[in-house]
């Protein structure tokens, strides 16, 4: 193996092995991931975000996946947590919106707003 | 292709031994059966540390950690963690001082008081990369710091980093590494060698285990900069035979490195030939100590020779070699990559960096931890092993194996390097740390180092083939309550004699354990002596059991557990223990349930 084909090597694996990193890593992108959600398409949404992160070599981002966030009637819900920004639930996603969410959202810092629905029951919370 | 989860299963020995192994195949089975292959994947990595709570599986990127794992629970945690993103609770790790948000999100790892207070440079990818694939040991930055060494630092430049580093040798004498390494590369050779030394012997040490276990190809990698560095081309791994897990993790990782041609000739196209043998030891305790381990190579018996000269200048087969210890190896390719600068910012101003240390013993959260140098054994202890096991008394930590000594409650804030322990009267040492509390009895536990050294100790030299039995027998005598306060002084004499006269570093530190429990506590030496008394109640000669019949109803369970037939008494009368056949066992004493019979 040469030098050049070393790097490439180092280069292609990363993506794989910065998927499983979490450590200094701010945005938190969390799929609502109960029967509903995946009824509804969630797992596409799961896989457009993964497939456009590597793609767009988008770093500092975690997708996590989570149960249902109670918002069935939307469904797939998407939270997006971005430092210095609401965090923001985003309804009625799928592969089209969660590219758009990357790139107006995470990279943009912009939200997108005809998919915006606040993040539910915060005074049962309380 | 990247996958949505994954799954990290600990592959370290001790979770292997609790079934990591049928952990690994059974979630391959549940995720076959659920169509999930391509969507996750299951790795087997290195140790987690968390050596207490294993077997280990933690789900990235959802960073669910769950312990005690059992092979049936892998179907839950597939159902309820990968597919519905929900965690099992019954299998998250409850720490009673968590301070963790109930409302929040997510457990945060991080916050367990174990990981809490640890820096990881050794231990980077234990836990995280699958050791046998060294593509994942590429990307998380893999033999970079081998392509900068030879592109563009060179030989001095690696020397120059190393010495602005700080580096010390992680195997216990704490030498400067740049020191070996320019020695050596500064005499001219035909033949020079690199060595590491896997050796690792101290009773209840396994840091050197777990690093070659979880990240093989940071020696592998070190080992290769070393070689570049010094110009030798021949690197050999002494490891003992009993890790034959780590031996089988180094000859995956080396014949995936000779594939890649990072191992063999032309490394990277670069001219420089390079390649890496392993060496098995047999298991002698003094096969550690750096001359003995030479010899044990040659095919010699493993015995010391004087120094100088020094093996780097004349080591294996009269040729000038390099010898580090595997922690030692593992910092390197972390501070070639990040630089010298970067790495002595942490730890302390004469001993940069971080240490592995095992932590064992009566503690609660046993486990591998490694932390920047000046952490204070009240954090190792309390914050991050998590306290005396049963809500016992803390009585002292023994650091360095049979060749430290005690630390006790008056010097737990001590901040810890190899300065600040052996100004206490103990060392570093390769980083076994075993914790005792108020139910161990110094001069039980120093007889037991004793025999260990007794065992080890090769008798070419007198002061140590003597001196270890002679210790013994006054320590024997002392336990069985004939001890007089001149063998006292006897001790202290025989211990500092060791400690000059002895040829090697097994001879020389053997009598530490009795040197310092002497400066820590003579009391206890003196009780044993005067009073005849082991509070502790571990020296069996010194204590009797005995039944109180006011209390003793006669309920005959003491007879019947006693396997010397020591107790004779009739049904609902009081029982009496024959003193002369009792063999002070004390399965009476744990067996009753009205708190008769009294240890005295």
């Amino acid at each position: 193996m040469t030098l050049e084909a070393l790097r490439a090597l180092r280069e292609g694996k990363k993506a794989e092995i910065d998927r499983r990193e979490t450590d200094g890593k701010d945005v938190h992108i969390i799929i609502g991931m109960g029967t509903c959600g995946i009824a509804a398409g969630a797992k596409q949404v799961l896989e457009a975000f993964i497939d456009e992160i590597a793609a767009k070599k988008i770093e500092n981002v975690t997708v996590k996946q989570t149960g249902c966030m109670g918002l069935c009637y939307v469904e797939p819900t998407v939270e997006v947590k971005v430092p210095g920004m609401p965090d923001t639930i985003y309804g009625k996603v799928d592969a089209d919106v969660a590219r758009k969410i990357l790139k107006d959202h995470v990279v943009g810092k912009k939200l997108v707003s005809d998919h915006i629905f606040d993040r539910p029951s915060t005074d049962i919370l309380k | 292709m990247v996958k949505k989860s994954y799954i990290l299963v600990c592959g370290g020995s001790a979770c292997e031994a609790s079934k990591a192994d049928a952990i690994y195949e059974s979630f391959k089975k549940v995720l076959e059966e659920e169509g999930l292959k391509n969507d996750v994947q299951v790795v087997k990595t290195g140790c987690f540390g968390f050596c207490e709570k294993g077997p280990i599986v933690k789900i990235l990127p959802e960073e669910e950690f769950y312990v005690e794992v059992k092979p049936e629970d892998a179907e839950e945690i597939v159902h309820e963690t990968i597919i519905k993103g929900r965690p099992v609770q019954r299998l998250l790790y409850k720490d009673k001082d968590l301070k963790v948000d109930p409302k929040a999100d997510k457990f945060d790892m991080s916050k367990i008081g174990f990981y809490q207070k640890q820096f990881r440079i050794v231990l980077r990818n234990c836990g995280f990369i699958d050791p046998e694939n060294i593509d994942e040991y590429i990307a998380r930055d893999g033999y970079q710091a081998l392509e900068k060494a030879i592109t563009q630092l060179g030989p001095d430049g690696i020397i120059n980093e190393m010495k602005t580093s700080g580096l010390r040798g992680r195997g216990g004498a704490g030498f400067p590494t740049w020191i070996k390494w320019n020695t050596t590369k500064g005499v001219t050779a035909d033949q020079k060698y690199v060595v590491c030394n896997a050796d690792e012997g101290d009773p209840g040490a396994y840091m050197d285990r777990s690093t070659l276990e979880g990240d093989p190809h940071s020696v592998l990698e070190a080992m290769t900069i070393a070689g570049y560095c010094v110009g030798a081309s021949k690197g050999i791994i002494y490891i003992r035979a009993e890790y034959p897990l780590a031996i089988k993790r180094l000859e995956v990782a080396m014949k995936q490195s000779r594939e890649y041609g990072l191992l063999g000739d032309d490394i990277l196209g670069t001219g420089f030939n390079f390649d890496i043998e392993i060496r098995l030891g047999a298991g002698a305790f003094v096969c550690g100590e750096e001359t003995a381990l030479l010899r044990s190579i040659e095919g010699n018996r493993g015995m010391p020779t004087p120094k100088p000269p020094f093996p780097a200048v004349e080591g294996l087969w009269h040729c000038p070699t390099v010898i580090n210890n595997v922690e030692t190896y593992a910092n390197v390719p972390v501070i070639i990559l990040k630089g010298g600068e970067w790495f002595k910012q942490i730890g302390t101003e004469k001993s940069p960096g971080t240490k592995v240390f095992a932590l064992t013993g009566k503690i609660n959260n046993s486990g591998l931890v490694e932390v920047p140098m000046g952490t204070t054994l009240r954090e190792i202890i309390y914050d991050i092993g998590g306290g005396i096991r049963n809500g016992k008394a803390f009585k002292a930590v023994q650091t360095g194996g049979p060749s430290g000594g005690v630390i006790t409650t008056e010097n737990l804030d001590t901040g810890i390097d190899f300065d600040a322990l052996a100004k206490i009267g103990s060392m570093m040492g390769s980083g076994g740390m075993i914790v005792m509390s108020e139910e161990d009895c110094i001069v039980d536990v120093v007889k037991f180092y004793m025999t260990f050294c007794v065992d080890e100790s090769c008798g070419k030299c007198s002061p140590c083939r003597i001196g270890t039995r002679k210790l013994l027998d006054y320590l024997t005598k002392i336990s069985n309550g004939n001890g007089t306060m001149e063998d006292l002084d006897k001790m202290t004499e025989i211990g500092m004699a060791m400690k000059k006269a002895a040829l090697c570093g097994l001879g020389q530190t053997a009598a530490n354990p009795v040197l310092s429990t002497m400066r820590y506590f003579k009391d206890e030496y003196i009780e044993h002596v005067k009073d005849k008394k082991c509070v502790a109640g571990k020296c069996i000669n010194l204590i009797r059991y005995e039944i109180d019949p006011s209390k003793c109803i006669g309920c005959t369970l003491c007879s019947k557990r006693c396997p010397a037939g020591a107790i004779t008494g009739e049904k609902k009368m009081a029982h009496k223990i024959d003193q002369s056949k009792c063999v002070k066992c004390g399965e009476c004493y744990k067996g009753c349930k009205f708190g008769a019979i009294s240890k005295i």
